[in-house]
């Protein structure tokens, strides 16, 4: 059992972080033509008006989320009032809220991708997989807010997931602390780590193209070739 | 002020014939390749017509151009911060589908003559390129040809509609003109001015717009932007494709493909400069009527000492000087005042001006009447069959002064001509009524009628001496050709969107730009 939460715990996670790093800097430098948001709007646009919209919107609050419940430790929450009652109100019902969102948007994008013909005549394997993926760990996260949460109200990520979690940063990791959570919060955790190894390889490169520069940048762009001398 | 060059267009519309030769060979030399068969850098609309995409010209639907916000220019589409900030960025709401283009088919010729026995010829049917399913064709391209269904897409032609008075589309009244369109290589343009990546950029050396394939991320709100709809999407690469004035032949100083084509001898290419400072400027002219005359006044004279010297501080060449003084777009454009920008209430200033048609009214004065009172051509020209107010929705705004005047200076000149050459009398304070001179008005016929190459072509060659190591430049300037396997495609080795292909029935081929070459290029002719 040691040698398999070594595996779990330990290896596949910082295998899918070194794949995650320089899988990006490979394909960054090798292909950026094919570095796209890849959207099929062009193709059907009413479904995925209220897919993307919700799916976006929704994992954009999720993130922030799961930074805020695994990267600041639980004592630094406490210190600054937030106490475990009041932490559980905002992860339960504002993290539920957003995740319900984001697996309706998940849900419906997913259908569409498979069940529109020439959307998913467009597709890769590699944009039906994530899109499958990214469904089902979207579901594992809710399952577990919502269903384990209730179930075993004793259990808390704070000091078993979160802290194993940052550990990996302080390449110091505790799989000690993973052997004892639930499953769905050890499938999630898995599958999640698993998409960023896939990341760098999929069309979710197109999030680190976020164009924030664009707002503070001029209207129009002009380019020249510059003397060498 | 710091002048610019840029290298511009000017299109006869009294000499175009719709033949199509500028659309076809600007396919077959750019867009022949999956993924954007739908893509016409160049098409010849019949107008009046909703056009390609369907209603273009309706902004309030597309919302592309400028609009002036409290005096302040500002993209119609919204501003910078809600394109990244209010999930525009998720779901752009303005952005047309393929449905308004057309969606692109092939036939399955393959059953002609794999076909078994049967009691009936077989038939080649139409396939979606995109799912391969057999397709019923109900839009296409140019499914407006010659007016054809003009009586029931004629009336919601945005420039129908904004004429008062009814027009009718019987047979008796109908009227149409042909608009050949191209990315306009606008001085103000709003799809850079719309792209979050930065891909999009104008040159600075001849102004050709071109888009960054590597900077590319496929947000498309280029597509939106442009009110010319003139960016199109590839939908194998996902990144945005526009017409690239044919930059590699305009750099060797060759004429673009569409221009070298042309049957008619209606395109001219010629260099203008103008003072990029002052681009914002008249963008911003608060009246849309007063934007065409603004546009006019930002070009400077290539003759005037003072602006040749500034030109060679702004680091223009004396070469390409000399080509603005002998640029028939300046002629055309500025001097005789007889060509218009289309639609310049986008406030783009763009850079593809139109000389209106003539031809409808001819018999007015022409005939026996017009030889009694020579005078009868003013009035004539206001009882055009096409609609002076249609011509002016399109290429001034709405003014139908400006417009009338240039279709006098081109009756006037057709009238002298034809005195000149039958060895007529002719009186030449009528020349003067409407602003010319004898000399001016041969220039102007030589110009227009004889069209010689070397007098529509003004291009002087880019100077590429001592400039940036071309190896960096790799993929700048619009197209990458084959040897990159997509991570995101499925292909693997040469990329597909690049090199010759064509629409295959399956849908989404796997085959590389050579398998397709050699499927496809038979006896040494192309089978479609």
């Amino acid at each position: 059992m040691n040698a398999l939460n070594q595996v779990l715990w330990v290896i596949f996670p910082y295998l899918c972080i070194a794949v995650f790093i320089f899988g990006h800097i490979y394909r960054y430098r090798v292909d950026k033509f094919s570095w796209t948001a890849k959207s099929s709007e062009f193709i059907e646009k009413k479904q995925l008006m209220i897919g993307s919209l919700l799916f976006h919107l929704g994992i954009i609050p999720v993130i922030f989320g799961h930074i805020g419940g695994l990267a600041v430790p639980k004592s630094w929450m406490q210190a600054v009032g937030v106490n475990d009652h009041l932490y559980h109100i905002g992860a339960i019902y504002i993290g539920g809220f957003f995740g319900f969102v984001t697996l309706v948007g998940m849900f419906l994008l997913t259908f569409r991708r498979f069940s529109k013909k020439s959307v998913r005549q467009l597709s890769s394997f590699s944009d039906l997989a994530v899109n499958t993926l990214l469904l089902f760990i979207v579901i594992m996260g809710m399952y577990a807010t919502v269903v384990t949460n209730a179930v075993q109200p004793d259990f808390d990520y704070r000091t078993t997931i979160s802290v194993w979690f940052r550990g990996l940063f302080f390449l110091n990791p505790n799989p000690a602390l993973m052997t004892a959570v639930p499953l769905s919060f050890q499938i999630h955790v898995l599958t999640g780590f698993a998409i960023f190894a896939f990341w760098p390889f999929t069309r979710l490169v197109h999030v680190w193209s976020v164009p924030l520069n664009y707002v503070g940048r001029s209207y129009i762009l002009y380019r020249r070739h510059k003397p060498t001398n | 002020m710091k002048i610019k060059a840029q290298v511009a267009m000017v299109m006869n519309l009294d000499k175009c014939i719709g033949c199509h030769t500028c659309s076809v060979t600007c396919k077959t030399t750019w867009t022949n390749r999956k993924g954007a068969e739908y893509m016409w850098f160049n098409n010849v609309e019949t107008k009046p017509g909703i056009g390609y995409p369907k209603r273009w010209e309706d902004q309030e639907l597309y919302k592309g151009g400028w609009q002036l916000r409290k005096g302040k220019l500002e993209l119609k589409s919204g501003n910078k911060l809600s394109k990244v900030a209010l999930g525009k960025i998720f779901y752009n709401p303005d952005m047309p589908e393929m449905k308004d283009y057309y969606e692109p088919w092939t036939y399955n010729y393959e059953h002609l003559t794999n076909a078994g026995e049967s009691e009936h010829s077989p038939v080649a049917r139409a396939h979606s390129a995109i799912t391969g399913e057999k397709m019923d064709l109900d839009w296409g391209p140019n499914w407006e040809d010659d007016l054809a269904g003009a009586h029931i897409t004629g009336p919601l032609d945005p420039n129908i509609q904004k004429i008062e008075e009814e027009i009718k589309f019987n047979f008796e009244k109908s009227f149409m003109i042909y608009l050949p369109r191209l990315c306009e290589h606008c001085l103000n343009p709003s799809c850079v001015a719309s792209c979050p990546s930065g891909a999009i950029y104008k040159r600075e050396e001849d102004g050709i717009v071109l888009v960054d394939q590597e900077a590319c991320r496929g947000w498309r709100y280029c597509m939106t932007g442009c009110p010319y709809k003139k960016v199109y999407f590839n939908w194998q690469t996902n990144k945005a494709e526009k017409c690239t004035f044919c930059f590699p032949r305009i750099e060797s100083g060759l004429p673009t493909v569409c221009s070298e084509t042309c049957t008619g001898r209606i395109r001219y290419l010629g260099v203008l400069l103008y003072d990029a400072d002052r681009v914002l400027e008249v963008a911003s002219t608060p009246d849309e009527k007063d934007l065409y005359k603004a546009q006019c006044d930002l070009f400077i004279d290539p003759f005037d000492p003072e602006m040749i010297a500034q030109a060679k501080k702004d680091g223009i060449s004396e070469d390409w000087i000399e080509a603005a003084q002998n640029s028939p777009v300046y002629k055309l454009a500025i001097e005789h005042q007889l060509a218009f920008p289309l639609h310049p209430e986008y406030r783009t200033l763009p850079m593809v001006w139109y000389v209106p048609p003539l031809s409808p009214i001819m018999n007015y004065f022409e005939g026996k009447d017009s030889i009694k009172n020579p005078d009868m051509i003013f009035p004539a020209i206001e009882e055009m069959r096409t609609p002076i107010q249609y011509l002016a929705n399109m290429l001034t705004a709405g003014d139908t002064e400006t417009v009338k005047k240039s279709l006098q200076r081109m009756a006037m000149m057709r009238s002298y001509m034809r005195a000149l050459s039958s060895g007529k009398e002719f009186d030449n304070s009528r020349l003067e009524r409407v602003g010319m001179t004898p000399h001016q008005t041969e220039q102007m016929y030589r110009l227009l009628a004889i069209a010689k190459y070397e007098d529509r072509f003004v291009i002087p060659s880019t100077h590429r001496e001592g400039r940036v190591n071309p190896y960096r430049a790799q993929g700048m300037e619009g197209y990458d050709s084959g040897g990159m396997g997509g991570w995101g495609t499925e292909s693997g080795g040469a990329c597909d969107g690049c090199g010759p292909a064509s629409p295959s029935p399956t849908g989404t081929a796997t085959k590389s730009g050579k398998e397709i070459y050699e499927e496809n290029f038979y006896g040494g002719i192309w089978r479609d």
